[in-house]
């Protein structure tokens, strides 16, 4: 969608392609989808970003029945193709997860799993050329659509608050209500410094799942954002800068994809480990 | 970019997909890696077996054939004992039994011998009764008599 230079049109552009496809109530007091970023803004906390909730639901389930048709028919003879590249990916998740969390819990497996899997196919969406899912659904009467799930903040945060929901729910599971907040209050000055341990502790436990959310968030926001610059060129040169960004974000879409799973098992691994006071 | 009911719509369904990997899909991957690992691990473990078994064995074999060759060895060695007897014993019944054909065969021929003689002396006997006779009744003379008395003994 290269289309005539001009600052207006590329702005436009650009803003076009970073608005969600919000439904919600409008001021007026009707329900309807937002036809620029203003007016979704305007609808507050009490509106769906359709597009990216449901290609993320979507490929949650592609994940889901992919997983489940190996899984269904799954041998401990010669496995088939389905069934080795869904044990190569559990193997993979599998041993990180051994290798960073040695405590008891049959969550820890399925829980890394479905967030590097799915947290991968949510980036992997970045692959698709960016003009090309919203075309189509231009075609179709549809004009905002963001295709990449994880570049939007309610579905990175979404998923670092499920995670951090986890992380608190383990910690008093496996520490006691007491437990937990002794470790928020007496580290690391001792039970003098306990106002200031608080505040320290309060810090760095909310900083996990900000920087958890915010950090997939962002360096999908990124890539996507130069896409779309890309996208700007005139056609016949984009592939110059389209295809190296593309290969190289390849890294990026499985390295962000491991990092959640890694962090969200350190972070459960922390929530376990009872510390000797 | 705004916050809104998306990211409570996105922890919802996590949630319900966290819950359906646990169930329907960790469990099942796992178990039948862990088989296969089991089944691997017992299939090498049976393939040292294996190889020990077929040592045991062949070390068996080969005493088994060493104790036939001995064995064989001295059933030949006894048969060669006994033939060499037999022979033996055969040669010596036969040496027996053509001495003790050879005593029958010398009597037989004794007793033909006396047999004959005492026809022989019954027919001299008659010979002579019948000579006696013949001279008596033709009474001839001297040479005549000797030359009957010669052809009596021809006759002999």
């Amino acid at each position: 969608m290269a289309t005539e230079s001009g600052a207006d049109s590329s702005g436009e552009y650009i803003a076009h392609h970073l608005t969600n496809l919000t439904f919600g109530k409008l001021p007026d007091g009707t329900y309807a989808l937002a036809h620029s970023s203003a007016e979704a803004a305007q609808m507050g906390f009490w509106a769906v970003n359709l597009d990216t909730l449901g290609f993320s639901v979507v490929l949650g389930a592609v994940f889901s029945v992919l997983f489940w048709l190996a899984a269904r028919s799954a041998t401990s003879g010669v496995p088939g193709r389905l069934q080795n590249l869904v044990e190569t990916a559990v193997e993979f998740v599998d041993g990180n997860v051994k290798s960073m969390f040695t405590h008891q819990n049959r969550m820890i497996g399925p829980l890394a799993l479905t967030i590097f899997v799915w947290v991968l196919l949510m980036n992997v969406m970045d692959l698709v050329p960016v003009d090309f899912l919203p075309a189509l659904a231009d075609m179709a009467g549809v004009h905002h659509l963001k295709v990449v799930p994880s570049t939007d903040v309610n579905i990175t945060m979404g998923l670092a608050l499920s995670v951090f929901a986890l992380v608190l729910f383990y910690s008093v599971k496996q520490k006691g209500l007491g437990g937990f907040a002794a470790e928020l209050s007496l580290h690391p000055f001792g039970k003098y410094g306990l106002p200031i341990n608080l505040v320290l502790e309060l810090v760095t436990l909310i900083a996990k799942p900000i920087s958890l959310g915010l950090r997939l968030f962002g360096n999908l926001y990124a890539g996507e954002m130069i896409f779309i610059l890309i996208a700007l060129l005139p056609w016949w040169a984009q592939w110059v800068l389209s295809v190296p960004w593309a290969i190289f974000h390849i890294l990026i879409i499985f390295l962000q994809a491991f990092i959640f799973m890694v962090l969200t098992v350190v972070y459960m691994s922390a929530a376990h480990a009872v510390e000797e006071h | 970019m705004n916050i809104n009911l998306t990211m409570i719509g996105q922890v919802i369904s996590f949630a319900i997909f966290v819950w359906f990997c646990a169930k329907y899909i960790w469990p099942p991957i796992i178990n039948a890696m862990a088989t296969r690992e089991t089944k691997i691990a017992d299939g090498l473990a049976a393939a040292d077996r294996a190889v020990r078994d077929l040592e045991l064995a062949q070390d068996k074999a080969t005493d088994q054939l060493r104790q036939a060759k001995q064995e064989a060895a001295g059933i030949i060695e006894q048969a060669r004992k006994q033939a060499g007897v037999v022979i033996e014993e055969a040669k010596q019944k036969a040496r027996e039994e053509g001495e003790r054909l050879l005593v029958a065969a010398e009597a037989e021929i004794e007793r033909e011998f006396n047999r004959a003689r005492e026809e022989l002396r019954s027919k001299v006997a008659q010979l002579a009764i019948a000579g006696a006779e013949q001279i008596l009744q033709r009474s001839v003379g001297e040479a005549a008599n000797s030359e009957l008395v010669d052809s009596l003994a021809a006759q002999l």
